[in-house]
Protein backbone atom coordinates (compact mmCIF):
# COMPACT_ATOMS: atom_id res chain seq x y z
CA UNK A 1 0.00 0.00 0.00
CA UNK A 2 3.04 2.33 -0.62
CA UNK A 3 0.76 3.90 -3.80
CA UNK A 4 -1.36 5.01 -0.97
CA UNK A 5 1.65 7.37 0.31
CA UNK A 6 2.78 8.37 -2.85
CA UNK A 7 -0.81 9.51 -4.24
CA UNK A 8 -1.14 11.73 -1.47
CA UNK A 9 2.58 12.79 -1.21
CA UNK A 10 1.22 14.59 -4.39
CA UNK A 11 -1.93 15.06 -3.78
CA UNK A 12 -3.11 15.50 -0.05
CA UNK A 13 -6.68 16.72 -1.56
CA UNK A 14 -7.53 12.83 -2.56
CA UNK A 15 -10.49 11.90 -0.96
CA UNK A 16 -10.23 7.97 0.53
CA UNK A 17 -13.03 6.95 -1.79
CA UNK A 18 -11.20 8.43 -4.83
CA UNK A 19 -8.55 6.59 -3.50
CA UNK A 20 -10.01 3.52 -3.26
CA UNK A 21 -11.04 3.64 -6.75
CA UNK A 22 -7.79 4.50 -7.88
CA UNK A 23 -6.22 1.44 -6.93
CA UNK A 24 -9.13 -1.05 -6.67
CA UNK A 25 -8.88 -1.29 -3.27
CA UNK A 26 -12.40 -0.97 -0.91
CA UNK A 27 -12.68 2.41 1.02
CA UNK A 28 -12.44 0.86 4.24
CA UNK A 29 -9.22 -0.84 3.38
CA UNK A 30 -7.59 2.25 2.62
CA UNK A 31 -8.82 4.21 6.04
CA UNK A 32 -7.30 2.03 7.95
CA UNK A 33 -4.38 2.06 6.01
CA UNK A 34 -3.98 5.94 5.91
CA UNK A 35 -4.78 5.39 9.93
CA UNK A 36 -2.09 3.01 10.50
CA UNK A 37 0.47 5.21 8.76
CA UNK A 38 -0.92 8.41 11.11
CA UNK A 39 -0.48 6.31 14.20
CA UNK A 40 3.02 5.30 13.52
CA UNK A 41 4.18 8.56 11.77
CA UNK A 42 4.80 7.69 8.76
CA UNK A 43 2.35 10.45 6.99
CA UNK A 44 3.73 13.56 9.34
CA UNK A 45 1.06 16.19 7.84
CA UNK A 46 -0.77 17.55 4.95
CA UNK A 47 0.95 20.55 3.95
CA UNK A 48 -0.01 22.87 0.99
CA UNK A 49 2.46 23.75 -1.28
CA UNK A 50 2.18 27.57 -1.66
CA UNK A 51 4.11 30.15 -4.10
CA UNK A 52 3.88 33.03 -1.67
CA UNK A 53 5.72 35.53 -4.08
CA UNK A 54 2.42 35.43 -5.82
CA UNK A 55 0.45 37.01 -3.11
CA UNK A 56 2.47 40.16 -2.11
CA UNK A 57 4.40 38.26 1.35
CA UNK A 58 7.32 39.58 1.45
CA UNK A 59 9.67 36.34 2.96
CA UNK A 60 13.08 35.50 2.58
CA UNK A 61 14.67 32.00 3.00
CA UNK A 62 18.12 31.01 3.59
CA UNK A 63 20.58 28.12 3.21
CA UNK A 64 22.56 27.73 6.45
CA UNK A 65 25.62 25.86 6.57
CA UNK A 66 26.90 25.00 9.58
CA UNK A 67 30.37 23.02 10.56
CA UNK A 68 30.12 21.10 14.06
CA UNK A 69 32.29 19.94 16.29
CA UNK A 70 30.59 16.56 17.22
CA UNK A 71 29.43 15.39 20.81
CA UNK A 72 31.24 12.58 21.80
CA UNK A 73 28.40 9.51 22.30
CA UNK A 74 25.46 11.90 21.13
CA UNK A 75 27.09 12.81 17.35
CA UNK A 76 25.55 15.66 16.27
CA UNK A 77 21.98 14.83 17.44
CA UNK A 78 22.22 17.39 20.60
CA UNK A 79 23.08 20.00 18.36
CA UNK A 80 20.66 19.88 15.35
CA UNK A 81 18.59 18.93 18.12
CA UNK A 82 18.89 22.94 19.93
CA UNK A 83 18.91 24.35 16.13
CA UNK A 84 15.38 22.65 14.70
CA UNK A 85 13.36 23.25 17.82
CA UNK A 86 13.34 27.03 16.59
CA UNK A 87 10.14 27.38 14.54
CA UNK A 88 12.24 30.04 12.02
CA UNK A 89 14.24 27.05 11.37
CA UNK A 90 11.88 24.76 8.43
CA UNK A 91 14.37 22.36 7.63
CA UNK A 92 17.37 21.14 9.46
CA UNK A 93 19.63 18.31 7.74
CA UNK A 94 22.89 16.38 8.38
CA UNK A 95 25.40 16.43 5.89
CA UNK A 96 27.96 14.64 4.04
CA UNK A 97 30.80 16.68 2.71
CA UNK A 98 32.40 20.01 3.12
CA UNK A 99 30.35 20.66 6.19
CA UNK A 100 28.34 19.42 8.59
CA UNK A 101 24.57 20.76 8.75
CA UNK A 102 21.96 22.41 6.72
CA UNK A 103 19.45 24.81 8.29
CA UNK A 104 16.84 26.21 6.40
CA UNK A 105 15.94 29.67 7.92
CA UNK A 106 12.51 31.44 6.72
CA UNK A 107 11.64 35.01 8.23
CA UNK A 108 10.24 38.58 6.93
CA UNK A 109 13.50 40.56 6.32
CA UNK A 110 17.51 39.28 5.33
CA UNK A 111 18.02 40.80 8.40
CA UNK A 112 15.98 39.08 10.86
CA UNK A 113 17.51 35.78 9.21
CA UNK A 114 20.94 37.55 9.89
CA UNK A 115 20.25 38.37 13.08
CA UNK A 116 18.71 34.75 13.68
CA UNK A 117 22.25 33.65 12.29
CA UNK A 118 24.26 35.83 14.33
CA UNK A 119 22.44 35.29 17.96
CA UNK A 120 21.17 32.09 17.77
CA UNK A 121 23.05 29.84 15.90
CA UNK A 122 26.45 30.94 15.36
CA UNK A 123 26.77 31.23 19.43
CA UNK A 124 25.90 27.82 19.58
CA UNK A 125 28.73 25.70 21.69
CA UNK A 126 30.06 23.20 18.92
CA UNK A 127 28.96 25.55 16.12
CA UNK A 128 32.54 26.40 14.65
CA UNK A 129 31.36 27.87 11.43
CA UNK A 130 28.34 29.38 9.49
CA UNK A 131 27.57 30.71 6.11
CA UNK A 132 24.73 32.19 4.88
CA UNK A 133 23.18 32.00 1.42
CA UNK A 134 19.73 33.94 0.98
CA UNK A 135 17.68 32.09 -1.56
CA UNK A 136 16.66 34.54 -4.59
CA UNK A 137 14.15 32.57 -6.25
CA UNK A 138 12.69 29.69 -6.38
CA UNK A 139 12.68 27.69 -9.42
CA UNK A 140 11.23 24.50 -8.27
CA UNK A 141 10.27 22.58 -4.52
CA UNK A 142 8.76 19.95 -3.21
CA UNK A 143 9.14 18.38 -7.22
CA UNK A 144 6.93 20.78 -8.48
CA UNK A 145 8.19 23.59 -11.27
CA UNK A 146 6.49 27.38 -10.19
CA UNK A 147 6.30 28.61 -13.49
CA UNK A 148 5.55 25.36 -15.30
CA UNK A 149 1.76 26.04 -17.86
CA UNK A 150 -0.39 22.84 -16.80
CA UNK A 151 -2.90 23.96 -19.14
CA UNK A 152 -3.55 20.68 -21.52
CA UNK A 153 -3.51 22.74 -25.25
CA UNK A 154 -3.35 19.58 -26.93
CA UNK A 155 -5.50 19.64 -30.42
CA UNK A 156 -7.98 17.49 -31.17
CA UNK A 157 -6.92 15.32 -34.28
CA UNK A 158 -8.35 12.83 -36.24
CA UNK A 159 -6.77 10.03 -34.53
CA UNK B 1 -8.67 21.25 -65.87
CA UNK B 2 -11.07 20.04 -63.29
CA UNK B 3 -8.87 18.55 -60.70
CA UNK B 4 -11.28 16.29 -59.25
CA UNK B 5 -11.46 14.50 -62.24
CA UNK B 6 -7.31 14.24 -61.97
CA UNK B 7 -7.65 12.47 -58.58
CA UNK B 8 -6.89 8.69 -58.60
CA UNK B 9 -10.51 6.57 -58.08
CA UNK B 10 -8.77 4.44 -55.72
CA UNK B 11 -8.68 7.31 -53.55
CA UNK B 12 -12.08 8.35 -54.41
CA UNK B 13 -13.29 5.11 -53.39
CA UNK B 14 -11.61 5.45 -49.55
CA UNK B 15 -14.24 7.60 -47.70
CA UNK B 16 -13.32 10.73 -45.49
CA UNK B 17 -13.31 10.00 -41.97
CA UNK B 18 -17.08 9.59 -40.54
CA UNK B 19 -16.36 11.49 -37.56
CA UNK B 20 -14.58 14.75 -39.28
CA UNK B 21 -17.55 16.78 -39.09
CA UNK B 22 -17.73 15.73 -35.64
CA UNK B 23 -13.86 16.96 -34.86
CA UNK B 24 -14.45 20.44 -36.83
CA UNK B 25 -17.00 20.88 -33.93
CA UNK B 26 -14.47 20.06 -31.01
CA UNK B 27 -11.54 22.08 -32.65
CA UNK B 28 -14.32 25.34 -32.81
CA UNK B 29 -15.73 24.46 -29.27
CA UNK B 30 -12.24 26.17 -27.03
CA UNK B 31 -13.80 25.83 -23.85
CA UNK B 32 -15.15 21.90 -24.29
CA UNK B 33 -13.57 18.96 -22.00
CA UNK B 34 -12.43 16.35 -24.27
CA UNK B 35 -11.56 12.38 -23.76
CA UNK B 36 -11.27 12.10 -27.59
CA UNK B 37 -7.37 12.56 -28.14
CA UNK B 38 -5.74 9.43 -28.59
CA UNK B 39 -2.03 10.00 -26.91
CA UNK B 40 -0.31 10.35 -23.74
CA UNK B 41 -0.77 13.55 -21.97
CA UNK B 42 2.44 13.16 -20.36
CA UNK B 43 5.38 15.11 -21.59
CA UNK B 44 8.28 13.23 -23.37
CA UNK B 45 10.37 12.48 -19.86
CA UNK B 46 13.07 15.15 -19.77
CA UNK B 47 16.17 13.26 -20.22
CA UNK B 48 14.85 11.97 -23.77
CA UNK B 49 13.91 15.82 -24.57
CA UNK B 50 17.78 16.87 -23.24
CA UNK B 51 19.14 14.23 -25.39
CA UNK B 52 17.17 15.45 -28.45
CA UNK B 53 18.16 18.90 -27.92
CA UNK B 54 21.71 17.92 -27.35
CA UNK B 55 21.85 16.39 -30.40
CA UNK B 56 20.65 19.58 -31.99
CA UNK B 57 23.29 21.38 -30.26
CA UNK B 58 26.14 19.01 -31.48
CA UNK B 59 24.99 19.60 -35.00
CA UNK B 60 23.39 16.70 -35.75
CA UNK B 61 21.17 17.95 -38.25
CA UNK B 62 21.83 15.06 -41.38
CA UNK B 63 20.26 12.05 -42.77
CA UNK B 64 20.54 8.83 -40.93
CA UNK B 65 21.17 5.48 -42.36
CA UNK B 66 17.55 4.61 -43.96
CA UNK B 67 17.25 1.69 -41.74
CA UNK B 68 17.90 4.07 -38.96
CA UNK B 69 21.34 5.04 -36.49
CA UNK B 70 22.54 1.28 -35.75
CA UNK B 71 22.69 2.11 -32.64
CA UNK B 72 19.23 2.71 -31.77
CA UNK B 73 18.78 -0.54 -34.18
CA UNK B 74 20.83 -2.41 -31.78
CA UNK B 75 19.11 -0.86 -28.40
CA UNK B 76 15.88 -1.57 -29.99
CA UNK B 77 16.80 -5.41 -30.21
CA UNK B 78 18.17 -5.09 -26.66
CA UNK B 79 14.73 -3.88 -25.76
CA UNK B 80 12.57 -6.14 -27.17
CA UNK B 81 14.22 -8.83 -26.14
CA UNK B 82 14.90 -8.33 -22.47
CA UNK B 83 10.86 -6.91 -22.49
CA UNK B 84 8.80 -9.46 -25.00
CA UNK B 85 11.63 -11.79 -25.19
CA UNK B 86 11.88 -11.65 -28.97
CA UNK B 87 15.63 -11.77 -30.74
CA UNK B 88 15.81 -10.10 -34.04
CA UNK B 89 18.78 -8.62 -35.79
CA UNK B 90 19.64 -5.35 -35.73
CA UNK B 91 21.62 -5.88 -39.21
CA UNK B 92 18.86 -6.99 -41.41
CA UNK B 93 15.92 -6.86 -39.30
CA UNK B 94 14.65 -4.01 -38.23
CA UNK B 95 13.42 -0.36 -39.69
CA UNK B 96 13.31 2.42 -37.72
CA UNK B 97 10.05 4.18 -39.31
CA UNK B 98 8.43 6.91 -39.07
CA UNK B 99 6.08 6.26 -36.41
CA UNK B 100 4.23 3.01 -36.35
CA UNK B 101 2.05 4.55 -39.17
CA UNK B 102 4.72 4.40 -41.97
CA UNK B 103 5.52 1.03 -40.39
CA UNK B 104 1.53 -0.24 -41.47
CA UNK B 105 1.45 1.39 -44.46
CA UNK B 106 4.78 -0.21 -46.08
CA UNK B 107 3.90 -3.53 -45.05
CA UNK B 108 0.89 -3.88 -46.11
CA UNK B 109 2.20 -2.53 -49.82
CA UNK B 110 4.97 -4.90 -49.72
CA UNK B 111 2.70 -8.35 -48.47
CA UNK B 112 -0.36 -7.59 -50.59
CA UNK B 113 -1.22 -8.05 -54.46
CA UNK B 114 -5.10 -6.99 -55.90
CA UNK B 115 -7.11 -9.02 -54.67
CA UNK B 116 -5.51 -10.61 -51.58
CA UNK B 117 -7.58 -10.37 -48.27
CA UNK B 118 -6.38 -8.60 -45.31
CA UNK B 119 -8.16 -9.33 -42.15
CA UNK B 120 -8.59 -6.69 -39.89
CA UNK B 121 -10.37 -7.10 -36.70
CA UNK B 122 -12.67 -4.17 -36.00
CA UNK B 123 -13.21 -1.91 -33.85
CA UNK B 124 -10.09 -0.69 -34.47
CA UNK B 125 -7.37 1.75 -35.60
CA UNK B 126 -8.63 3.98 -38.24
CA UNK B 127 -5.62 3.11 -40.05
CA UNK B 128 -5.59 0.05 -41.67
CA UNK B 129 -7.91 -0.38 -43.74
CA UNK B 130 -7.53 3.18 -46.24
CA UNK B 131 -3.45 1.37 -45.89
CA UNK B 132 -4.85 -1.85 -47.08
CA UNK B 133 -7.01 -0.79 -49.66
CA UNK B 134 -4.52 1.80 -51.01
CA UNK B 135 -2.27 -1.35 -51.52
CA UNK B 136 -4.25 -2.41 -53.58
CA UNK B 137 -5.94 -5.81 -51.01
CA UNK B 138 -9.34 -6.47 -50.23
CA UNK B 139 -10.21 -5.51 -46.92
CA UNK B 140 -12.02 -8.68 -44.76
CA UNK B 141 -13.75 -6.99 -41.41
CA UNK B 142 -13.79 -9.40 -38.41
CA UNK B 143 -16.34 -8.11 -35.97
CA UNK B 144 -15.12 -8.59 -32.53
CA UNK B 145 -17.65 -9.04 -29.95
CA UNK B 146 -18.19 -7.34 -26.43
CA UNK B 147 -18.96 -10.82 -25.35
CA UNK B 148 -15.44 -11.23 -25.64
CA UNK B 149 -14.34 -8.41 -24.07
CA UNK B 150 -13.34 -7.44 -27.63
CA UNK B 151 -10.77 -9.91 -27.94
CA UNK B 152 -9.84 -12.04 -30.95
CA UNK B 153 -11.07 -15.60 -30.78
CA UNK B 154 -10.03 -18.73 -32.80
CA UNK B 155 -13.66 -19.47 -33.94
CA UNK B 156 -14.14 -15.62 -35.28
CA UNK B 157 -10.39 -16.13 -37.01
CA UNK B 158 -11.28 -19.32 -38.94
CA UNK B 159 -14.70 -17.91 -40.35
CA UNK B 160 -12.97 -14.66 -42.35
CA UNK B 161 -9.89 -16.71 -43.19
CA UNK B 162 -10.38 -17.96 -46.70
CA UNK B 163 -7.63 -19.28 -49.50
CA UNK B 164 -6.81 -15.50 -50.46
CA UNK B 165 -5.89 -14.38 -47.31
CA UNK B 166 -2.14 -13.07 -46.91
CA UNK B 167 -2.66 -10.74 -44.17
CA UNK B 168 -4.04 -10.77 -40.39
CA UNK B 169 -3.58 -7.27 -38.49
CA UNK B 170 -3.12 -8.21 -35.03
CA UNK B 171 -4.19 -4.66 -32.99
CA UNK B 172 -3.84 -5.48 -29.15
CA UNK B 173 -3.52 -3.62 -26.40
CA UNK B 174 -6.20 -2.52 -28.35
CA UNK B 175 -7.24 1.27 -29.81
CA UNK B 176 -10.27 1.71 -29.31
CA UNK B 177 -11.12 -0.35 -26.82
CA UNK B 178 -8.46 -1.43 -23.88
CA UNK B 179 -8.57 -5.06 -25.43
CA UNK B 180 -5.49 -6.94 -24.31
CA UNK B 181 -4.49 -11.01 -25.80
CA UNK B 182 -3.84 -12.52 -23.11
CA UNK B 183 -1.16 -15.76 -23.36
CA UNK B 184 -4.01 -18.39 -23.18
CA UNK B 185 -5.82 -16.37 -26.20
CA UNK B 186 -2.86 -16.18 -28.26
CA UNK B 187 -2.56 -19.96 -27.50
CA UNK B 188 -5.71 -20.30 -29.47
CA UNK B 189 -4.63 -18.19 -32.44
CA UNK B 190 -1.75 -19.47 -33.07
CA UNK B 191 -2.88 -22.96 -33.08
CA UNK B 192 -5.17 -21.42 -36.20
CA UNK B 193 -2.41 -19.71 -37.80
CA UNK B 194 0.62 -22.10 -37.10
CA UNK B 195 -0.04 -24.17 -40.95
CA UNK B 196 -1.24 -21.19 -42.72
CA UNK B 197 0.60 -18.91 -44.86
CA UNK B 198 -0.48 -15.81 -43.16
CA UNK B 199 1.27 -13.29 -41.91
CA UNK B 200 0.69 -11.68 -39.19
CA UNK B 201 1.26 -7.99 -38.67
CA UNK B 202 1.36 -7.77 -34.67
CA UNK B 203 0.57 -3.64 -33.97
CA UNK B 204 2.03 -3.75 -30.71
CA UNK B 205 2.55 0.29 -30.14
CA UNK B 206 0.08 -0.01 -27.03
CA UNK B 207 2.78 -3.06 -25.66
CA UNK B 208 4.42 -1.09 -22.21
CA UNK B 209 0.36 0.12 -21.74
CA UNK B 210 -0.97 -3.11 -20.03
CA UNK B 211 -2.56 -3.09 -16.67
CA UNK B 212 -2.62 -6.19 -14.66
CA UNK B 213 -0.25 -8.38 -16.53
CA UNK B 214 2.62 -8.20 -19.19
CA UNK B 215 1.82 -7.67 -22.77
CA UNK B 216 2.93 -10.93 -24.71
CA UNK B 217 4.11 -10.71 -28.20
CA UNK B 218 2.65 -13.04 -30.87
CA UNK B 219 6.36 -13.05 -32.35
CA UNK B 220 7.75 -14.45 -29.35
CA UNK B 221 5.99 -17.82 -30.05
CA UNK B 222 8.93 -19.54 -32.29
CA UNK B 223 6.12 -21.27 -34.81
CA UNK B 224 4.65 -17.78 -35.26
CA UNK B 225 7.93 -15.72 -35.19
CA UNK B 226 8.99 -15.59 -38.79
CA UNK B 227 5.76 -15.22 -39.51
CA UNK B 228 4.83 -12.25 -37.54
CA UNK B 229 5.93 -8.38 -38.20
CA UNK B 230 6.09 -6.59 -35.49
CA UNK B 231 5.25 -2.96 -35.14
CA UNK B 232 6.04 -0.79 -32.17
CA UNK B 233 7.16 2.93 -31.79
CA UNK B 234 8.18 5.77 -28.95
CA UNK B 235 4.55 7.00 -29.37
CA UNK B 236 2.32 6.04 -26.59
CA UNK B 237 5.45 3.96 -24.31
CA UNK B 238 7.59 7.27 -23.90
CA UNK B 239 4.76 9.93 -24.54
CA UNK B 240 6.72 10.98 -27.57
CA UNK B 241 3.79 11.24 -30.27
CA UNK B 242 5.36 14.58 -32.16
CA UNK B 243 8.60 13.10 -32.87
CA UNK B 244 7.05 10.24 -35.03
CA UNK B 245 9.12 7.29 -34.13
CA UNK B 246 7.86 3.96 -34.66
CA UNK B 247 9.93 0.79 -35.54
CA UNK B 248 9.29 -2.74 -37.19
CA UNK B 249 10.95 -6.44 -36.98
CA UNK B 250 10.47 -9.07 -38.66
CA UNK B 251 11.56 -11.82 -41.56
CA UNK B 252 14.77 -10.45 -43.18
CA UNK B 253 13.21 -10.81 -46.49
CA UNK B 254 9.75 -9.11 -45.62
CA UNK B 255 12.34 -6.35 -44.00
CA UNK B 256 14.25 -5.85 -47.07
CA UNK B 257 11.09 -5.65 -48.85
CA UNK B 258 10.13 -2.83 -46.64
CA UNK B 259 13.51 -1.47 -46.64
CA UNK B 260 12.97 -0.30 -50.40
CA UNK B 261 9.68 1.59 -49.81
CA UNK B 262 10.73 3.13 -46.69
CA UNK B 263 14.39 4.12 -48.41
CA UNK B 264 12.62 5.41 -51.56
CA UNK B 265 9.33 7.16 -50.32
CA UNK B 266 10.43 8.17 -46.69
CA UNK B 267 14.11 8.21 -47.07
CA UNK B 268 15.00 8.14 -42.88
CA UNK B 269 13.34 8.84 -39.81
CA UNK B 270 14.03 12.06 -38.32
CA UNK B 271 17.35 11.97 -36.92
CA UNK B 272 16.38 14.16 -33.73
CA UNK B 273 14.36 11.89 -32.80
CA UNK B 274 16.18 8.85 -32.72
CA UNK B 275 19.07 10.42 -30.68
CA UNK B 276 16.28 11.04 -28.00
CA UNK B 277 15.06 7.53 -28.95
CA UNK B 278 18.63 5.99 -27.61
CA UNK B 279 18.11 7.86 -24.50
CA UNK B 280 15.33 6.75 -24.10
CA UNK B 281 15.41 3.06 -24.49
CA UNK B 282 18.51 3.13 -22.15
CA UNK B 283 17.71 5.29 -19.20
CA UNK B 284 13.44 5.28 -18.99
CA UNK B 285 12.05 2.58 -17.86
CA UNK B 286 11.24 4.02 -14.61
CA UNK B 287 9.11 6.94 -16.68
CA UNK B 288 7.62 4.02 -18.29
CA UNK B 289 6.61 2.64 -15.33
CA UNK B 290 5.52 5.93 -13.62
CA UNK B 291 3.22 6.22 -16.60
CA UNK B 292 1.80 3.11 -16.85
CA UNK B 293 1.04 3.92 -13.15
CA UNK B 294 -0.78 7.10 -13.87
CA UNK B 295 -2.88 5.72 -16.77
CA UNK B 296 -4.01 3.16 -14.22
CA UNK B 297 -4.97 4.72 -12.03
CA UNK B 298 -7.32 6.81 -14.29
CA UNK B 299 -8.17 3.89 -15.66
CA UNK B 300 -9.93 2.41 -12.81
CA UNK B 301 -11.67 6.09 -11.92
CA UNK B 302 -12.64 6.29 -15.46
CA UNK B 303 -14.28 2.69 -15.83
CA UNK B 304 -15.78 3.34 -11.74
CA UNK B 305 -17.07 6.28 -13.18
CA UNK B 306 -18.83 4.74 -16.23
CA UNK B 307 -20.65 2.07 -13.71
CA UNK B 308 -21.66 4.11 -11.76
CA UNK B 309 -23.63 6.04 -14.16
CA UNK B 310 -25.04 2.88 -15.20
CA UNK B 311 -23.04 2.43 -18.55
CA UNK B 312 -22.42 -1.03 -19.03
CA UNK B 313 -18.04 -1.20 -19.33
CA UNK B 314 -15.97 -4.10 -19.50
CA UNK B 315 -12.57 -3.66 -17.61
CA UNK B 316 -10.22 -3.06 -20.53
CA UNK B 317 -7.06 -3.73 -19.98
CA UNK B 318 -4.44 -2.51 -21.84
CA UNK B 319 -4.06 0.87 -23.94
CA UNK B 320 -5.47 4.02 -22.52
CA UNK B 321 -8.87 3.52 -23.49
CA UNK B 322 -12.51 2.20 -22.43
CA UNK B 323 -15.15 1.29 -24.17
CA UNK B 324 -18.17 1.79 -22.32
CA UNK B 325 -21.66 0.86 -24.22
CA UNK B 326 -24.32 3.43 -24.38
CA UNK B 327 -26.92 1.20 -26.00
CA UNK B 328 -29.40 1.50 -22.52
CA UNK B 329 -29.75 5.28 -23.46
CA UNK B 330 -31.55 4.40 -26.70
CA UNK B 331 -29.68 6.82 -28.52
CA UNK B 332 -26.80 5.55 -31.00
CA UNK B 333 -22.96 6.27 -30.91
CA UNK B 334 -22.79 9.38 -32.95
CA UNK B 335 -26.20 10.92 -31.29
CA UNK B 336 -25.00 10.42 -27.91
CA UNK B 337 -21.63 11.85 -28.87
CA UNK B 338 -23.29 15.17 -30.78
CA UNK B 339 -25.75 15.96 -28.13
CA UNK B 340 -23.19 15.12 -25.12
CA UNK B 341 -21.03 17.71 -27.17
CA UNK B 342 -23.18 20.48 -27.41
CA UNK B 343 -24.98 20.01 -24.17
CA UNK B 344 -22.47 19.24 -21.57
CA UNK B 345 -19.26 20.02 -23.93
CA UNK B 346 -17.78 16.96 -23.41
CA UNK B 347 -15.91 15.64 -26.68
CA UNK B 348 -16.14 11.38 -26.68
CA UNK B 349 -15.60 9.52 -30.12
CA UNK B 350 -18.36 7.63 -31.14
CA UNK B 351 -17.41 4.15 -31.31
CA UNK B 352 -18.55 3.63 -34.96
CA UNK B 353 -15.07 5.37 -36.04
CA UNK B 354 -13.51 2.70 -35.48
CA UNK B 355 -15.81 0.43 -37.32
CA UNK B 356 -19.44 -0.53 -38.19
CA UNK B 357 -19.31 -2.76 -35.53
CA UNK B 358 -18.40 -0.09 -32.78
CA UNK B 359 -22.01 0.93 -32.89
CA UNK B 360 -23.62 1.58 -29.60
CA UNK B 361 -20.28 2.26 -27.77
CA UNK B 362 -18.06 5.13 -27.24
CA UNK B 363 -14.42 5.82 -27.02
CA UNK B 364 -13.45 8.14 -24.00
CA UNK B 365 -9.60 8.26 -23.23
CA UNK B 366 -7.99 8.24 -20.16
CA UNK B 367 -4.75 10.09 -20.95
CA UNK B 368 -6.23 12.89 -19.20
CA UNK B 369 -5.63 14.47 -16.14
CA UNK B 370 -7.43 13.36 -13.16
CA UNK B 371 -9.45 16.51 -12.41
CA UNK B 372 -10.49 16.23 -15.93
CA UNK B 373 -11.11 13.00 -16.37
CA UNK B 374 -13.50 13.68 -13.04
CA UNK B 375 -14.85 16.60 -14.55
CA UNK B 376 -16.07 14.71 -17.92
CA UNK B 377 -17.59 11.69 -16.07
CA UNK B 378 -19.54 14.25 -13.87
CA UNK B 379 -20.90 15.59 -16.85
CA UNK B 380 -21.65 12.52 -18.30
CA UNK B 381 -23.54 11.79 -15.87
CA UNK B 382 -25.59 14.84 -16.03
CA UNK B 383 -26.40 14.14 -19.41
CA UNK B 384 -27.24 10.43 -19.19
CA UNK B 385 -29.86 11.05 -16.60
CA UNK B 386 -31.75 13.78 -18.39
CA UNK B 387 -31.82 11.37 -21.52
Amino acid sequence: MEEILELLENNSKLSEEQIAVMLGKTVEEVHETIKKFEDENVILGYNTLINWEKTGKEDVTALIELKVTPQRGEGFDKVAERIYRYPQVKACYLMSGGFDITVIVEGKTMKQVALFVAQKLAPLEHVLSTATHFVLKKYKDKGTIFEEKTKDDREAIIL
Amino acid sequence: MNMSEMISPTIKGIPPSGIRKFFDLVNEMKDAISLSIGEPDFVTPWNVREAGIYSLEKGHTHYSPNAGFMELRVEICKYLSRKYNVDYNPKNQVIVTVGGSEAIDIALRSLVSPGDEVIIPEPSYVSYKPCAILAGAKPVTLNLRVEDEFRLTPELLEKAITPKTKVLILPFPNNPTGAIMTKEDLDKIVDVLKDKNIVVLSDEIYAELTYGGKHISIASYPEMKDKTLMINGFSKSYAMTGWRLGYTCGHPDLIAAMYKIHQYAIMCSPTTAQYAAVEALKNSDSDIQMMNREYNRRRRVMVDGFRKIGLDCFEPLGAFYVFPCIKSTGLNSEQFCERLLSEEKVAIIPGTAFGECGEGFIRACYAYSTENIIEALKRVGKFVNSL
